[in-house]
């Protein structure tokens, strides 16, 4: 019961305060909405690339084609090298024979074709489907197998793909700093807002402090008017993503480029990202607002 | 019993002065005692160190059986909260009535409404400011300011109350209505009163127990007596 009390208390003041040092809650909100809206979208890109890399990643394979009539050694070789690469994640040997069974049994021109060919004028190849660890590196990982010797031909998805993959890979990473620059200009600012607010009630905390007041009591409106700041920060940054994905994704009808990328359903990923949001403006709220209380608070 | 108990207590500041040598003295639950000495005498550095604003540098400071020498930062409140602490600028917060004012030191320890309501208005009655209690501080006087700030101390019925130069900005007649109260504070609740002063004439009239104090050494400590005898 005293602990809600003390609570409701601490809640008032927070709020109250909020509202006493206006302008400079104010900025921090700004820059709180500034920085969500940046995470949002980030989250929202960040997702999407994600599931559909992971998409296109089940077929995204490199088939390597090795010169007709290789022999025993070659194959070994071969092998070899390519297990030992760091990219590939698995690979699976299939011999010209079991190529020309598989279509065979695919298609019944084939099978008739392909009858009565014995295994020395099979003039297909054997062959490697290899599937790679990190899909931004497949095309460096095909050009490192086109040179080992013994291998002819080597094939991999369709070439765009990759390229956008890798794309979104490096906007990724600009993004990623961004957002930590940004939160870092946040947190001081929340830092300079509650410094302010503590100022303002200085001669307040001194006299808690004589009758008895513990620190947790002294700290917690503080803090949780950081929380405060963080909240009302991610209303503004929720709407946009919320609404914004939602028309986003009904425009494209769910697809970017012709079918070729799958967007992720709105509901209930935008509740998710929603929460991350709001769950971030409160964390940021907090850091700044408990940092700005040990240094200027010295209780 | 004793309530308070130092032993070669000594507290040198930061900067090199040395406010206290050597000190060690007890007094007694119940008792009504003040602190005289000269300017700079360090009278207000023995109050800070009972309410464990300042810490010795050396020695042991027993207040109601804990050493507050060695008492954390983060358990002070515990010690603040056995306390009553009168200082001669009041500290009342301006904005506040008195009787918020006094309720203030109720509420941030998280005390009930009823019962403080009911505390509040038995501490602005012993002090006699019970008709004053939609006034805000501006509208009082310095003596009535003063008495709030006596029953914000009291309020939570403390065994010590502390008092720095509690009649330092006040004439004559309204410094011995301040010590009025005191006496009664310590005579109806038993409350000790430890009283910091340069007050010549209040300590001379009220022949309490005296602690003198001279450039940071004890120079008397007896049971009943008057300034002049001490110096
Ligand atoms: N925070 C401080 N830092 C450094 N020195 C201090 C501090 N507080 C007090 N002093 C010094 O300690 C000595 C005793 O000061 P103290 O305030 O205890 O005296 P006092 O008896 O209360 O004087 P007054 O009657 O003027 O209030 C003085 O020399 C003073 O300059
Ligand atoms: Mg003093």
């Amino acid at each position: 019961m005293k602990i809600f009390r003390m609570l409701g208390r601490s809640i008032r003041d927070a709020f109250k305060s909020v509202f006493r040092n206006f302008s400079l809650s104010i900025a921090s909100i700004s820059c709180i909405t500034i920085t969500l809206i940046i995470v949002a979208l980030s989250i929202l890109a960040s997702f999407n690339v994600e599931n559909f890399t992971k998409e296109i990643e089940k077929d995204m394979t490199i088939v390597v084609f090795l010169e007709s009539n290789s022999d025993e050694n070659t194959i070994r070789y071969v092998t070899n090298r390519i297990k030992n690469l760091s990219n590939v994640e698995s690979y699976d040997f299939k011999d010209k024979a079991t190529v020309k069974k598989e279509m065979q049994q695919e298609s019944s021109i084939f099978n008739t074709i392909m009858e009565d060919w014995n295994n020395e004028d099979n003039p297909l190849k054997d062959t490697y489907q290899i599937k790679v660890k990190k899909i931004e590196d497949i095309s460096k990982t095909a050009k490192t197998i086109e040179k080992i010797k013994g291998v002819s031909v080597v094939r991999y998805g369709a070439g765009m793909v990759d390229k956008m993959v890798q794309a979104f890979s490096s906007i990724e990473k600009v993004a990623y700093g961004v957002v930590i620059a940004l939160v870092v200009v946040t947190v001081f600012l929340i830092i300079n807002t509650i410094k302010l607010t503590i100022f303002s009630r200085k001669r307040e905390i001194s006299i808690m402090r004589l009758v008895g007041a513990s620190n947790f009591t002294i700290k917690i409106p503080f803090i949780i008017e950081g929380m405060i700041l963080g909240v009302i920060g991610s209303i503004i940054p929720i709407c946009i993503i919320t609404f914004g994905y939602l028309a986003f994704y009904q425009h494209f009808d769910g697809y970017l480029y012709s079918k070729l990328i799958e967007l992720i359903q709105p509901e209930p990923f935008i509740y998710e990202v929603s929460l991350i949001i709001v769950g971030i403006g409160i964390l940021v709220g907090m850091i700044g607002s408990a940092s700005a209380v040990r240094k200027y608070l010295k209780v | 019993m004793d309530l308070i108990r130092l032993k070669n207590v000594k507290k040198q500041y930061k900067n090199g002065v040395t406010a206290i040598y050597d000190l060690s003295l007890s007094i007694k639950k119940g008792s009504f005692v003040f602190v005289i000495g000269g300017s700079g005498s360090g009278k207000s550095t023995f109050i800070k160190m009972l309410y464990r604003e300042e810490k010795p540098t050396k020695g042991s400071i027993i207040v109601g059986g804990v050493n507050v020498a060695k008492l954390r930062n983060k358990k002070v409140y515990k010690l603040r909260r056995k306390l009553g602490i009168v200082f001669q600028d009041y500290r009342l917060l301006p904005k506040l009535n008195v009787y918020e004012n006094v309720s203030f030191a109720m509420e941030v320890i998280g005390a009930k409404k009823d019962e403080t309501r009911r505390k509040v208005l038995k501490a602005l009655e012993l002090v006699g400011l019970k008709n004053k209690i939609h006034n805000y501080p501006d509208q009082l006087s310095g003596g009535e300011q003063q008495r709030v700030a006596i029953a914000r101390a009291i309020v939570n019925e403390p065994k010590l109350l502390i008092c720095d130069e509690p009649t330092g900005n006040l004439d004559p007649d309204r410094s011995m209505e301040i010590v009025k109260v005191l006496e009664e504070i310590n005579k109806t609740c038993g409350t000790t009163v430890i009283m910091a002063t340069h007050d010549k004439e209040i300590v001379n009239k009220m022949q309490k127990e005296v602690i003198s104090l001279k450039d940071g050494r004890l120079i008397s400590h007896i049971e009943k007596g008057g300034y002049n005898e001490n110096i």
